[in-house]
């Protein structure tokens, strides 16, 4: 219900703005609607969604297997963290437009291109994360899985992983937001379709409706992704801690 | 069967660079079947002799002989379960293996078949201690270490997991050692008493108890117990004095 509510607001919002503003720089919503519609018709609008859909789960797992692995290592192994530490201050502040350039131009214009220069800024964010929860680990666990000589893969399973569950979480989240960002922008730079290239075509027209049409369709669809799959997926993370926390 | 200890010396550097002796001479044998019981002042380096027994530690100057292939079972001083699984799980998690039968039969000892699917942050202290004991002796232990595994109980409590431990132990025969700072504890459950000095813990006696555990009276308990404090009186208050 609250959620309704706040839905309602921000439309009554944009409404009274596109009043104030005029058609021209903020069209009310049902002419947004209609171009949306439009482009749903024609099945425009559910072929870019799809194919920026794709980018963000294949770059996702990427970055998150990829950056949880290295992470685990750093946070466990001493040499590891030396060696890894300098790469990762660099990608960490390497801005993401002069990834998805580089990649552009040493790979070409490529689907592979755009889905390497999305997971490597996501990357050094999941290995950050990961470092942390991994030097965070219980020792006095660890002992006990040593004396009882639990095989590893029982130790990972019920011991390691589940300390690991929040901090895989919290990158997952933190990950995904980035991800949504920057998909767009490799999407705009480099691949003639997906959410990012239609805005960029109607960028060019100024078409605001359309670009708000693929704008708001694209918040849509994270929004629905956030409350079906990653807020259900880290309330079983936490099912055993006391309610309150 | 047989446990064979000959600790040199243990030095610990703390994180300020300074460096301690823990334990500076502490050798004895344990045959299957036998209690050891171990019992010196807090701090004076018994948990560390614990861990360097259980394998954990091998920075240390001395030989341990373990038997070949002995399965250790250990109740930490804290219980150290794994908050996110339950009762049931902790203990399946050594075992799993294990059948229903078996479990079912160590849960009653101890008392623990109400508890199965609760998770350790829903217990008391003295039902996690008892889950911890669970989990020692339901992989069949060879070889027991038992980490005060009374302490900080009321006292009622405490005699009846007592109890528990001695029924357990007396089931089958294992090694096992048990630390404690509680005489009483020492002269009802031990089948020989190690006195340990303060830090760094030497050996300074040992006792054997000839009378089986169950037929020991109240009256020859309290024997055991002066006999103790008579002997670690004179390191206890060199320890106040200083």
């Amino acid at each position: 219900m609250p959620r309704l509510l706040s839905f309602a607001v921000f439309f009554a919002t944009w409404w009274i703005a596109s009043l104030l503003a005029g058609d021209a720089k903020l069209p009310p919503p049902p002419t947004v609607l209609a171009a949306m519609l439009a482009e749903a018709k024609s099945g425009d609008l559910f072929l870019n969604l799809g194919v920026t859909l794709a980018r963000v789960a294949l770059a996702f797992t990427l970055a998150m297997s990829l950056g949880s692995a290295i992470g685990y290592l750093m946070g466990r192994v001493r040499l590891a963290d030396r060696l890894g530490d300098p790469w990762l201050i660099l990608l960490l502040n390497l801005p993401a437009l002069v990834v998805i350039v580089l990649a552009y131009i040493w790979a070409g214009l490529t689907e592979a291109a755009a889905i390497a220069a999305i997971a490597i800024n996501k990357l050094p964010t999941a290995v950050v994360t990961l470092r942390e929860g991994a030097r965070a680990l219980d020792a006095a666990l660890d002992e006990m899985a040593t004396v009882f000589a639990l095989p590893r893969s029982r130790t990972f399973r019920h011991v390691i992983l589940p300390q690991l569950a929040p901090y895989i979480a919290a990158a997952a989240r933190s990950g995904l937001s980035l991800v949504w960002k920057i998909v767009l922008v490799a999407e705009l730079l480099g691949r003639p379709n997906g959410v990012g290239f239609e805005i960029g075509v109607a960028f060019q027209l100024f078409d605001i409706p359309l670009l708000l049409a693929y704008s708001l369709s694209f918040a849509a669809v994270v929004l629905v992704i956030e409350t079906v799959l990653v807020q259900p997926f880290e309330a079983r993370l936490s099912r055993w801690r006391p309610r309150a926390a | 069967m047989r446990l064979e200890v000959d600790i040199a010396s243990k030095k610990f550097r703390n994180a300020a660079g300074e460096q301690h002796d823990v334990i500076a001479g502490v050798a004895f044998a344990l045959d299957a079947g036998e209690v050891g019981v171990f019992v010196g002042p807090s701090g004076c380096g018994k948990s560390t002799m614990l861990r360097i027994l259980a394998g954990l530690d091998h920075d240390f100057k001395g030989r341990v002989v373990r038997p070949a292939g002995a399965r250790i079972g250990v109740v930490f001083q804290e219980p150290r379960l794994l908050p996110w699984r339950s009762v049931e799980e902790n203990v399946r998690l050594v075992a799993p293996l294990i059948d229903e039968a078996k479990l079912s039969a160590l849960f009653e000892i101890l008392e623990l078949n109400a508890h199965r699917k609760h998770f350790p942050g829903e217990l008391s202290l003295g039902l996690a201690r008892r889950v911890a004991l669970a989990r020692a002796f339901v992989i069949e232990p060879d070889f027991l270490i038992l980490d005060e595994p009374l302490a900080s109980l009321d006292d009622a409590l405490a005699a009846r997991l007592r109890d528990q431990i001695a029924m357990l132990v007396d089931g089958r025969s294992v090694m096992t050692l048990l630390v404690t700072h509680d005489v009483d504890d020492a002269a009802r459950l031990g089948d020989r008493l190690f006195l340990l000095s303060p830090r760094p813990a030497r050996v300074v006696a040992e006792l054997p108890i000839r009378t089986p555990r169950r037929a020991r009276g109240d009256a020859e308990i309290a024997a055991i117990k002066s006999d103790i404090m008579r002997r670690i009186d004179g390191g206890l208050t060199e320890r106040d004095a200083s």
